[in-house]
């Protein structure tokens, strides 16, 4: 199973990780490699079996409507490489040009 | 009095409650210790000394308290030296998953696991190097550089948990937390001759674990053997609001002072011991097997069929689990951030410079498989499959009490030895993968040496919350064999 540089783009896009053009061709071909190793799960009659999402039953617990403290503000921006009046500070959502 | 270089957790623990030694003065032979020799080994990414003392000196007024006012002892880890994985949160302690991404990041909370622990009084030396957000079998994805195993310093400690592996086989703390998600605890106590266990899944909370795989991550402990992991794993698993998998179920306690094996039933199953297998490792394995019979343990021939399957699952599942958990990691809210004119290129350049190769492909691999078009082909079909895997474990368990099998098909390789082939790495994962996949606990122990002098282990699984028949026959085979006695010359 070979990914095309164009579909390994495509991914890096979709997970928002910039590759060179390099790494574009390294991980083509390891991934490539991956998939065909995993390939052999096709071959495996699955048609009668219900999916494992978890190994525990899955329900999600639920608590009364309570108001509880929360992580106070100023721990939460503690870590943030850029702060401005109390919010998270990014790059222009749009790029400098618009 | 002058420490031995290795003490195991239990004769710590009793040189403190007899007040032979003090907290204070045991946290500072470790450091000491650490200082000197870590050189070496790399076990460490940050010590946290003054943190320690702190928690050493709150430790040593306990045993004062205790000894003047009478009264309830302190806890049994009470004052011991205790070093944590890099992927564990410590509130204040720099958590860096062993990531660039994470450099310079503070968590504001601490681990329910870790601070369970911290509550019953153990000290914190530092936290231990890490495979990047746990993706690995060797420590060698350490985005701050590899950890060196004390019984070869030219071979890898295995991976993911390999500096805490290394810092309990190098006598850098008789205690050591770590995670499992494909056999993270269970591989590098196999390379580092310790003992390590992983618990069922939702048997201690993930809360405050940095998390690869969401389905499959389970936070463990390894120390020299299986009594020094009985008092730690009870005191940090139970219920957690924090963490909604966590189960209800009343945590027991694992002391177990017999060695009669008698009314076990242990299977050894066929599909471990294939071709690939180092044959060292198989007889050991099967030596040991014979030591838990003469201990009166009936051992009985085992199938799970769909072993082979294991790698493939999990190389789908985990992968995709991972693209969505690490896409937190944004440059927005903790962490640094590379320049960008907009925020889409923010994203792309700083998940791109700071993330390393292994979590690239692996985001890569998940984000594929769980892309339109391919999700059930690639994820759906491994979550169908893992229900095979899983009801392999369910059928063995209803012949046998608990399974015993290698950990790893060779003893401790080189470092670099897997090259750029990332797929020969994930193949060091076989006999692992399927307790994750299954959710079943696991308790690896050494069980010998091969002709270099290399550890080798073996795990004992067990069916979901039956941890205490792995604790009782693993201290069972402890109490009548010494290789868990054997250190590197250091």
């Amino acid at each position: 199973m070979s990914l095309t540089l164009d579909e390994v783009r495509h991914i890096a896009q979709l997970a928002r990780l910039k590759l060179t053009p390099a790494e574009e061709e390294r991980y083509a071909s390891q991934l490539s490699d991956i998939l065909d190793h995993v390939q052999r799960l096709q071959s495996v009659d699955t048609a009668h079996l219900p999916p494992t999402s978890s190994v525990l039953p899955m329900a999600a617990p639920l608590r009364p409507d309570e108001a509880r403290p929360s992580t106070p503000r100023q721990a939460l921006l503690s870590n943030a490489p850029s702060v401005d009046e109390g919010m998270f500070q990014v790059p222009p959502v749009l790029g400098p040009d618009r | 009095m002058p420490t031995p270089d290795y003490l195991s957790l239990t004769e710590a623990a009793a040189l403190l409650r007899s007040g032979d030694v003090s907290s204070v003065e045991l946290t500072r032979s470790y450091l000491d210790r650490i200082n000197a020799l870590d050189d070496q080994i790399h076990a460490f990414l940050a010590l946290t000394p003054e943190l320690a003392l702190q928690q050493a000196e709150a430790a040593d007024h306990r045993f004062a308290k205790w000894r003047d006012a009478g009264g309830e002892p302190p806890p049994a880890i009470c004052g011991v030296p205790t070093a944590v994985k890099d992927v564990l949160c410590v509130d204040g302690v720099q958590a860096t998953a062993g990531s660039k991404i994470l450099e310079g990041y503070h968590p504001t909370y601490t681990a329910t696991s870790v601070a369970r622990l911290i509550h019953q009084g153990i000290v914190v030396l530092g936290k231990t190097n890490t495979d990047e957000f746990a993706m690995g079998s060797s420590t060698e994805n350490s985005a701050y550089g590899p950890t060196h195993n004390p019984w070869d310093t030219s071979r890898v400690p295995g991976g993911s948990s390999g500096g805490s592996a290394a810092a309990v086989a190098a006598g850098f703390a008789p205690l050591a937390l770590g995670s499992d998600t494909g056999g993270s605890i269970r591989q590098p106590a196999a390379f580092c001759g310790v003992t390590g266990i992983k618990p069922s899944y939702g048997r201690v909370s993930r809360y405050g674990l940095i998390a690869y795989g969401s389905s499959l991550d389970s936070v463990g402990a390894l120390a020299g053997t299986a009594a020094d992991l009985g008092p730690v794993f009870t005191a940090m698993a139970g219920h957690d609001p924090l963490d909604s998998t966590s189960l209800r179920a009343p945590v027991p306690d694992l002391t177990s002072e017999t060695s009669d094996l008698s009314r076990l039933a242990i299977g050894v199953p066929d599909e471990y011991f294939i071709d690939g297998l180092q044959e060292s490792i198989a007889q050991a394995v099967r030596t040991a097997v014979d030591v838990m019979k003469d201990l009166g343990a009936t051992i009985k021939t085992i199938s799970l069929p769909h072993t082979d399957l294991a790698l493939p699952v999990y190389y789908l599942v985990a992968p995709s689990e991972a693209s969505a958990n690490l896409a937190r990691f944004d440059g927005v809210r903790f962490g640094p951030r590379s320049e960008a004119d907009s925020l889409l290129e923010s994203y792309l350049e700083t998940r791109g410079n700071l993330f390393g190769p292994e979590v690239k492909r692996r985001i890569m691999l998940g984000t594929y498989a769980l892309s339109a078009g391919y999700y059930d082909a690639y994820y759906g079909q491994a979550q169908r499959v893992r229900t095979l895997i899983k009801h392999d474990f369910d059928q063995a368990f209803e012949r046998v009490d608990a399974i015993a099998c290698p950990i790893t098909p060779t003893t401790a390789f080189t470092i670099g030895g897997h090259g750029d082939d990332p797929l020969s790495m994930y193949l060091e994962d076989v006999f692992t993968l399927p307790a994750n996949l299954a959710g079943v606990p696991g308790l690896a122990f050494p069980v010998g040496f091969d002709a270099e002098g290399l550890p080798i282990g073996m795990q004992l699984l067990g069916a979901p919350l039956n941890e205490p028949t792995l604790f009782r026959a693993a201290q069972a085979y402890q109490s009548v064999t010494a290789w868990h006695k054997e250190h590197p010359a250091l």
